[in-house]
Order: structure tokens, then sequence, then C-alpha cells
């Protein structure tokens, strides 16, 4: 693969397609998207793929990447983007998760990390903290849409989404995100049991990064992720809640790129 | 024809306002002394429908004031026993909900030996919001649904002793269940259909193809996507392949009817749920939620509804008799032809007295000449 492509394109690794946004040169970075999937178009990804060669799949099921019947799980997920880094024969790639692609990274770290040298969780989910009567993450499929905007964003206004602009492909998009959204993190809601055994697996220098004002992941959850991480530290962005790189892009890129220089 | 009769056994003494009947409606609104009445009313309906040759549904809800009956096998036993000639339709199981689709065979083996070999069996995918219930995945529903029902039919259909099942979302060690269907090979099996998008594997077993509330022309596509897939696959689907449940209410009078429809109507009325339970992801195909994302929300959009025009559609069959009758045989000649007549003749305040007439104006007035179509 040409390091200097850039755009959106097209990757097979092994029997499985993959939408990709490919862009930029340098030390590989690794962008595991969220639930709400991947705007190829946000400003984050610019400012990251002007000090790296950024590598930002839409997970099977989201965006255009087709979703093969045997796909179910995250853990599906984390052996695929081994497969991807293998694939790409990328070194030394520092890998930033987001929300659900924050869990399906550190599933990915705490199995094989010899082709990272940071990983970077953004308000990730995928453990479990509290006791069994009490749910860590508000159930998003239970809350009214309005609400959930409330918890996502420092600023609701972002939320506001006028459907009538979009194509009638954008909306579909956003209905099958949500659908493979669902599929991959219904049962056990939002996390893995184990997970949180096995994260003292991770080696590598790991930054957990949290808007202060995200509604989904609280201060307690993510202190109590970090500490899971031998050495992992946490950073909160102000006026950011749950997408941080959305709402404050340049802090963000800042932070990721200052994190990944050390 | 047949003509089944049911009530989803609501519990209709409700707050003036509450933000979704579905899902979240705190059970202390329920008071378990008027229940328990409303428990053996509306079994006596069921009786006396029995009594007035009626045959007999039920169907199963969770987690709503709308339908009392959370378990159907539990109140089917106390039909299997109480009753003595009339058929019993469960429509239905809801099998993508149940985590243990051998369990959903015992039982319904079970009532089939209680009732002699009355019991058909439904199985259906479950409205939208009997997933909270269960926990149940949204996504794959179908996937699910379809491998539960060949584990069900497997262990109805396998006597010589114990089977595994390995599947994507079952597992079971010895199935061997016991006792074993008293009708043979196993009940007749219905499914309930509200789209064309699920017709298909329903043609191709030839079970009864159940449409609920889809009035007019939703059940007509669906008929004609029946009978074309039976006709690519060489057989002819005689009518009694084809259900349709709609709320009935016949009266002495077109006033009486209307009368009595009008109270059938809170099913629709009280309905009021919350968007989140509405729909759930992966529940409808993501092309049908983008359209109703550019319509402004929701699928399921009841505008206040009129009983004219509910009886327009064919959601509502009320009247008197005669009246009851003609707007049937429309609906009849419609669609092609369907076999099974499934009436909501109670609902909401629609009390004993005027619950029984109904049924026996139905029964007395209207049924015989249904039978006569077919």
């Amino acid at each position: 693969m040409d390091p200097l492509a850039s755009g959106i394109t097209r990757l097979k690794v092994a029997d499985v397609e993959l939408e990709l946004f490919h862009k930029g040169a340098g030390r590989p970075l690794l962008i595991l998207h969220g639930g709400g999937g991947l705007d190829h178009r946000s400003e984050y990804l610019d400012l990251l793929a002007a000090h790296f060669e950024v590598f930002a799949p839409s997970h099977p099921g989201f965006g255009h990447s087709p979703l093969p019947e045997r796909f179910e799980s995250v853990d599906d997920l984390a052996y695929l983007y081994l497969d991807l880094l293998d694939a790409c024969d990328l070194k030394d790639a520092v890998l930033i998760g987001f929300s659900l692609g924050g869990w399906i990274a550190a599933e990915l770290a705490v199995r094989c990390a010899h082709r990272l040298s940071k990983l970077v969780l953004v308000g990730a989910v995928g453990i479990k903290v509290s006791d069994r009567e009490t749910r860590d993450i508000p159930d998003i499929f239970a809350t009214a849409p309005d609400d959930v905007a409330r918890l996502v964003f420092h600023d609701p206004a972002r939320a506001a989404v006028d459907f009538g602009a979009l194509t009638d492909e954008e909306l579909t998009i956003i209905a099958r995100n949500r659908e493979s959204l669902a599929l991959y993190t219904w049962e056990p809601y939002m996390h893995n049991p184990g997970l949180r055994y096995q994260l003292h697996r991770i080696h590598i220098p790991t930054l957990f990064i949290r808007g202060a004002s995200d509604g989904l992941i609280s201060q307690k959850y993510a202190e109590a992720y970090a500490a899971l991480i031998p050495g992992a530290r946490l950073e909160v962005i102000a006026e950011a809640g749950h997408l941080p790189q959305i709402e404050q892009p340049r802090k963000f890129a800042d932070r990721v790129v200052s994190f990944a220089r050390q | 024809m047949k003509t089944w009769f049911f009530s989803e056994t609501a519990y209709p003494y409700l707050p003036e306002s509450y933000e979704s009947i579905r899902v979240i409606l705190p059970n202390r609104i329920y008071d378990p002394k008027i229940g328990a009445d409303l428990y053996h009313r509306y079994l006596d309906e069921w009786l006396h429908a029995e009594d007035a040759g009626l045959e007999i549904m039920l169907n199963e809800h969770h987690q709503t004031a709308t339908c009392l009956d959370p378990a159907a096998p539990v109140i089917l036993g106390a039909l299997a026993r109480q009753t003595t000639r009339a058929r019993l339709l469960i429509l239905g199981n809801p099998i993508a909900n149940r985590r243990q689709p051998v369990r959903v065979a015992e039982e319904m083996a079970m009532v089939d030996n209680l009732a002699r070999g009355r019991l058909e069996v439904g199985f259906v995918r479950g409205v939208p919001y009997e997933i909270s219930a269960v926990n149940s995945s949204p996504v794959r529903m179908s996937e699910r649904f379809w491998e539960a029902h060949d584990l069900i039919m497997k262990a109805w259909t396998t006597h010589d002793g114990p089977f595994n099942w390995e599947g994507r979302y079952f597992h079971h060690r010895q199935v061997n269940i016991w006792p074993r269907p008293y009708q043979e090979p196993h009940p007749p099996v219905w499914v309930t259909s509200l789209s064309t998008g699920s017709i298909g594997p329903i043609a191709d077993h030839r079970y009864v193809a159940a449409t609920f509330l889809t009035g007019r022309d939703g059940s007509k596509q669906i008929f004609e996507a029946y009978r074309e897939r039976a006709g690519e696959r060489g057989w002819s689907a005689p009518n009694d392949r084809f259900a349709y449940a709609a709320l009935v209410y016949v009266g002495e009078t077109d006033e009486e009817g209307f009368a009595g429809a009008r109270k059938l109507m809170w099913y629709i009325e009280s309905n009021r749920v919350a968007p989140q339970f509405i729909n759930p992801p992966g529940y409808v195909p993501a092309a049908a939620v983008a359209k109703a994302m550019r319509n402004g929300g929701s699928l399921y959009k009841y505008d206040k509804p009129d009983l004219q025009n509910l009886i327009a559609n064919g959601i509502v069959f009320a009247g008197n008799p005669d009246t009851v009758f003609g707007q049937i045989k429309r609906f009849y000649d419609y669609n092609g032809g369907f076999g099974h007549l499934l009436v909501m003749g109670q609902a909401g305040f629609l009390d004993h007295r005027e619950t029984v007439r109904g049924i026996d104006l139905l029964a007395r007035e209207v049924y015989p000449r249904l039978k006569e179509l077919n």
C-alpha cells in the first residue's frame, strides 16, 4: 500500500472487506471509531494526518464495510484488527480507540501488542466496575434520543441533525451503524466481564482521555479503567463530552501528538 | 372459515397520562385484587366463546398493562383443562426471545396432551417492545427465530432418544422431551407475519400465515406474497393458510356495534410508547429506518384513530350483523380469500356483559354466514 495515498479506499484483510480512511505519512496511527461510525470529514482526522499515516477503518457493519455473517462480537473485531496490523505490516503503531473502538483497542492490546508502541483510549467502554444492580454505562438503547444526545455532547446543539438534509444513503448508514452497535454491545451490555482481569497485560504506554462532560463514561469509571492498565494516565478535556475529538479537535490532536512523541 | 375469539387481557385502570404503557410503566399501578378478578373474568369469556361455538386464541406480551399474560402457556394450561371442544391457538410463542427453545417444545407438548390434541401453536417474532423483558437483542432476531423453530420441531418429532444441538444461538446436550405432543406429527403451526419480507420461509413450511391489524392493503400484500411463493414451489395455498386479526364488535344495531368498537379502540389509543422502545436497532431493516427518519420519526405513527377510517381499512369490523358480514366479505374478496378470522372481541373498558353479548351476536348471526365463505 502506497503510504502517500489519501482519502477513502477499500482494504481486504483476509476474507473481510473494509472501508478505510487512509491519509498522511509517518508513524502509523490506527484509529478505531466508536458507535456513531466514522465521519471522514472530521477535522481531527486531518489534524492527525499531518503527523501520522492514519488508518481509520469502518468496522464491519458500519459505514460501507460489509458485515460478514460470522461477525458478532468485539472479540471478532479485535482479531480482525490484529490481522490488519499484520496485513499492512504496521510497526511502532499508535492505536487510538473511541468508545466501542476503545474497547476493541483494549482487547487487541491485551492479546498482542508487539506492533504497537502507544495506546490511546478515548471514552472507552468495555469493562464492568460496579455491582450487579448498577449499570456503569447508561442504556443508550433504552434512552430517548434527545436524552442520549445530552449524555454524549457537552454542547447539545451539536446533536441536532437535520435528517431532511441527508441523503437516503447517509440516513441508511446512520441506521445501520446503530444496528451494528447493538449487535456488538448488547449483552453483556457494553462490556466484557473478563477484560478487567486482563488489562494488566498491557505493557505499552497508555493514555486514557475523557471529556469532562461525558455522560456515558463517568470520571469514576474512567479512573477505574485507567488504574487497571499498568502506568496508564488519565487526562480530561474540558468542554467536551463523549466525543472530545469532535468537540475539541485541536486540543485532542495536540494531546495525541505530544503523547506519541514522549 | 374458522373464527377465533381472543382478548389481550388488559389491565385498563391507568393514570390519565403516562410516558409509555410498555416497558417502564411501574407495576405499582396494578392492583392484584382487581387483576385477579380480571384474569378469571377473561377466562370466563374464553369459555363463553367456546360455548358459543367459536375457537379460542390467546397471545403473550410482557411488561405492559395492555396484556396481563407474559406467559401464555400458563393460561393455556388453565384453558386446556377447562375447555372441552374448542381448538386452542397460542399466537404466539415469541421464540426469538425465549432462551430455551426446548422448554417451549415441552410446554406446548404438555398443553397438547392436556387438551387432547386441540392445540395449535403459533410462533412469533414479537413486537419491538418485547425485547427488554428478556434482554433479547433486536439484531438477527429472524436468524434466532428460525434456529429456535428448527430445534423445537426436532424436539417434537424425535422419538428414539436424545439428540444434541450445538447451533449458532442455542446449545443443548440431550434433547429428549417428555411428554411428546399428542397430535401427529405435531400441532399445526402458525406464524405471524407483518411484512412481505418475512413470508418466504413461512410459506415454504406451509404454515398458517397470520396478519395482525395490518389492514386491507397490508394483508393483501402478505397473502399475495405467500401465494406467489407457493406457486413458485409448485403448490397452491388453500384459504386455511391465511389468518387475519381485527377488532370486531357485533351489536343488534349499527349504533350498538360502533359503540362497542369504540371501546375496543382503547387497545390502539392506550398504546403510547416511548420512542426508544418503538424501534430498537435492527428490528426493521436500516433502509426502512432511514425512511422513517426522513419522515420525522416513528415507524408506527398512530394518528388519533377514527372509527370509520379503521373500518374502511379493515382494522375494525363493527355494526349490526349484516353490516359486519358485509365488511368481512369485502375484506375477504379484496384479499383473495382467507380461512381464519381472529377476533379481538374484548379490550379496555368493554365490560363482561358487553363482551358476552358481542360474542353471542357474532356467533349466532355472523359466523354461520362466514362458514359459507370458502
